[in-house]
């Protein structure tokens, strides 16, 4: 049993341990102070079979702690010879069952070696990107207290493309620190006659513990499990992870024999699992699938965290936000200009929420005309310019599960736009030169109308340029206004099946397309006044009468 | 960061150090009881003025998380606070009669008391309207998120500020000394938070929340920060710039991943608008003794007057910290 802190608990298990008739040598860490180390070992000194071991300095990764452990190790062998399997635990380790069912199941194993041991090649648990270099470098400086002597000086042997040789050929293994073998492997090892030579290769491979017994083990034993019996689990930094109070129930259903590590104030799991529950549970073999789920997930927040969330936590630098939002979404340009009732029908084709313009320049135009969003989003235009990005985070976060459906066009703010393109999420669909529409039907002065259309022209064709960027992730659409109503239901189709709509007969219903007799003679009115609309495609000067599109419920007869 | 740079912030740091040097003449021993601290307690930091009628919950909140010392500035309060903190056993009690502003609301009497007192244990600074949510605050002690952060060799703690409101007027429902104010002030914004990067001390600046939502609609750069880092593994040469919104050394603010990770993270519940909150802000617009000329108070004032309501339709009834985990507000980072 390997100590270094929480004497209490250590003492605690030990006794556990050893009312079940095990005997137990105990090795503390040098660095623990000479007094409390004296109390600890008198608090144990009346059990007989308790053993102290010759005391190393334990930093983690070094050889310490494999010399700790063969010190340990030999005492135990020589001082017992009853002794038929030796676990290697600590003092934050907890037994999770009772200790008969753990004699009782090696009794049944008698020559099995329980130690996890895997080629280098084909495990992901390798810390700092050093796998098969753990074993072919040199690591004379801590990784904990001199990480910049111990990276340059990997970097250096890297440079000099310097390489240990591996003694006898012997294959390097690895695998958790906390096993479990027989007197014979483990006498094996200790008493091998290339022992010399097997430490002084192991005292410079960078964390020994989890590779000397693992690699050595394979050359003496005679059955291999491939397993730790101590349930730990790591974490992405190689620290283990902490069982509390909590985790009861969790652990009772693991059906392992000892869980590491345990928070030493945890009081209920040290109560629950230290009296000894007679054997009443189920002899089954240990399965700590849940625990393994819950901890992968722990690794994967901390590491990958929830796409599209920006919080107090999680701000990600550019390029790493591992999408800007967290669901699909649909922009549409131009479409409410060109069809009376877009956002209407759309909300009936599709289960979809359908938005106004989110970026209009008076307030954010909610579904519903609502002035508060889901998570309480205000529609402020000042709120949202305030901080664009962060509104359309928090809308698409805020209605996770339902699919979001806006309106953009030339007159809204544009601040957004490299936002949207940016998204692998947005789906944009841009009929240009739409929004000539309105302007058509407005009653203005036509200078006005002349100024206006020159503006809104140059911002869309600058957005279009952004669209069409390398740097767009979107999924873009773009059509010509000319082009769009020469067909307008296989775009609508097309879209409408992107957003993922149940319907699988095709559209009932068509958006009403706004009456456009007199578009084409409009347009050359704008060019008459020296402004070019190029951006709608070419529309003839007049229309043929009685096609309008305003009284014909098919949009495809429209010319 | 440029050597330059890196000179300036030491500059500022040490300032801030002399700051706190120079403020500490005016503050008054009350009851020190700094003696019963012991290694690898907790401890607790806190300014405040006339919150008597807070107190006997917020002591015992944090009691019962474990914090085992509480080191409190009292800035003139005239309730029988002051009396009333200094009757208690693990409540060590300075006076002050200064400003309040002029001490950069009290951090600089903090700061004092923090160097004194706090080297080498986790202290947490708080106001008493504001109650530390962490993750599994319901099954574990705060000393199990301290020792966990020991491990991991995190060294501060990021918990950002969540506006707690009643539904309906604030002042509907008067709070009862000892009472849980989370039983009035019950909802909060869920999710309409703006986060920036301060580029020069490298933390988040997040604005948003209720009070945006309400008062500062229309000047959203004057809405309050909500940032804050109130857990700290102290040490002497620490130092809080403004609020507990920013510390320096700037290592200490980097409380967020930027590798598109989440890192853990709390929430304090911010009970500031009870039934009490309406007299306050009156006597604050006089006092003027807050943030930019208490700008604030000058919104609240304003917009309470005809609408003393912040719950909208929207607003998210507080249930417990998982709830804020699954709403994005705060995270469990790799601590399961």
């Amino acid at each position: 049993m390997l100590v270094h802190t929480a004497f209490g608990r250590a003492e605690q298990i030990a006794r556990h341990w050893a009312a079940s008739g095990c005997p137990i040598v105990i090795h503390a860490d040098k660095s623990v102070p000479r007094k409390s180390y004296s109390a600890f070992k008198a608090a144990l000194s009346d059990l007989p079979d308790v053993r102290f071991a010759k005391r190393h300095r334990c930093e983690w990764g070094t050889w310490g702690l494999v010399a700790a452990t063969q010190e340990a190790s030999q005492i135990m062998l020589d001082t017992f010879p009853d002794v038929r399997h030796v676990y290697l635990s600590s003092g934050s380790c907890l037994p999770l069952r009772p200790v008969q069912e753990l004699i009782d199941y090696l009794e049944e194993r008698p020559h099995t070696d329980f130690i996890e041991s895997a080629t280098t090649a084909d495990v992901p648990w390798t810390m700092g990107g050093l796998d098969q270099e753990r074993f072919t470098l040199r690591f004379p400086f801590s990784w904990r207290k001199h990480r910049y002597l111990f990276d340059r000086y990997v970097a250096l042997q890297r440079m000099v493309r310097f390489k240990r040789k591996i003694p006898n050929g012997i294959v390097p293994h690895m695998g958790s620190q906390w096993w479990c073998l027989t007197r014979q492997t483990l006498s094996a090892i200790l008493e091998d006659a290339e022992r010399v030579n097997y430490d002084r290769y192991f005292k410079k491979v960078w964390i020994p513990d989890e590779s000397y017994f693992q690699t050595l083990a394979r050359l003496y034993s005679r059955q291999i499990e491939s397993r730790s019996l101590t349930l730990s689990k790591f974490d992405y930094q190689g620290k283990p992870h902490i069982f509390y109070d909590d985790h009861l129930q969790l652990l009772r259903r693991s059906d392992c024999f000892v869980a590491r590590k345990i928070w030493p104030f945890a009081n209920k799991l040290y109560d629950a699992f230290l009296t000894d529950m007679s054997g009443a549970m189920k002899r089954t073999e240990p399965n700590p699938g849940k625990i393994d789920r819950i901890f992968a997930k722990a690794v994967d927040r901390r590491t990958r965290g929830r796409p599209g969330l920006i919080m107090q936590s999680r701000f990600p630098v550019e390029g790493r936000e591992n999408g800007l939002t967290c669901a699909q979404y649909s922009v549409f340009e131009g479409f409410s200009d060109l069809f009376e009732n877009f956002e209407s029908w759309l909300s009936k084709a599709t289960s979809a929420r359908v938005h106004g313009h989110l970026f209009a320049p008076e307030r954010a135009e909610f579904s519903e005309g609502q002035v508060v969003m889901n998570g309480a989003l205000s529609d402020s235009a000042e709120l949202r310019d305030y901080n664009p990005q962060a509104f359309l985070a928090s809308l698409i976060w805020n209605t996770r599960g339902e699919r979001q459906c806006f309106q953009f066009g030339p007159r809204d703010v544009q601040d957004i736009e490299w936002e949207i393109a940016k998204d692998h999420n947005a789906q944009i669909s841009v009929i240009t030169g739409a929004w000539a529409v309105p302007l058509f039907k407005s009653n203005r002065n036509f200078s006005d109308i002349r100024q206006e259309a020159a503006q809104l022209q140059q911002i869309e064709s600058e957005h279009l340029k952004t669209l069409r960027s390398t740097w767009t992730k979107a999924r873009v659409r773009i059509w010509s206004m000319a082009e769009f109503i020469e067909a307008p239901m296989e775009p609508l189709q097309a879209i409408i099946d992107e957003i993922g709509q149940q319907n699988l007969r095709g559209l009932a219903e068509v958006p009403r397309m706004s009456d456009l007799t007199g578009f084409g003679q409009f347009l050359q009115n704008l060019k008459n006044q020296g402004m070019h609309p190029y951006l709608m495609g070419d529309f003839p000067v007049s229309h043929g009468p009685g096609d309008t599109g305003h009284t014909q419920p098919k949009p495809y007869l429209v010319r | 960061m440029s050597v330059w740079q890196s000179y300036r912030m030491r500059l500022r740091r040490k300032r801030a150090k002399i700051r706190a040097w120079r403020k500490h003449f005016s503050l008054r021993c009350i009851a020190n009881r700094t003696d019963q601290i012991q290694p690898g307690d907790i401890l607790l930091f806190s300014t405040l003025r006339d919150e008597h009628v807070r107190l006997p919950y917020f002591l015992k909140y944090y009691r019962d998380l474990g914090v085992s010392h509480f080191v409190i500035v009292d800035n003139g309060s005239t309730d029988g606070g002051a009396e009333y903190l200094a009757d208690q056993p693990d409540v060590s009690l300075w006076s002050t009669t200064g400003s309040y502003k002029r001490s950069r609301f009290g951090v600089d009497w903090l700061n004092w008391l923090q160097q004194k007192y706090a080297h080498g244990h986790w202290t947490l600074v708080v106001d008493p309207d504001e109650l530390f949510v962490y993750p599994f605050c319901d099954t574990r002690p705060i000393r199990a998120l301290t020792d966990w952060l020991d491990v991991s060799q995190v060294k501060s703690f990021g918990a950002m500020l969540l506006d707690m409101y009643p539904k309906g007027r604030i002042d509907a429902v008067p709070y009862r000394p000892g009472q849980n104010p989370l039983e009035i002030a019950s909802w909060f914004d869920p999710g309409n938070y703006q986060i920036e990067k301060n580029k020069g001390y490298g933390n988040l600046w997040i604005q948003g929340g209720a009070r945006a939502r309400v008062f500062f609609a229309n000047q959203p750069q004057q809405s309050p920060a909500l940032n804050k880092i109130p857990l700290v593994k102290w040490d002497k040469h620490y130092t809080y710039v403004s609020s507990t919104h920013m510390l320096l050394p700037r290592g200490l603010n980097l409380t967020y991943d930027e590798w598109g990770g989440e890192k853990a993270s709390g929430v304090l519940l911010h009970a500031k608008f009870l039934d009490t909150f309406t007299i306050k802000a009156a006597e604050e617009l006089t006092r003027r003794q807050h943030y930019s000329a208490s700008v604030e108070y000058k919104a609240y004032a304003e917009k309470f007057d005809d609408t003393p309501d912040l719950w909208c339709k929207w607003s998210e009834k507080y249930i417990n910290w998982r709830q804020l985990e699954i709403l994005g507000l705060m995270s469990k980072g790799n601590w399961a």
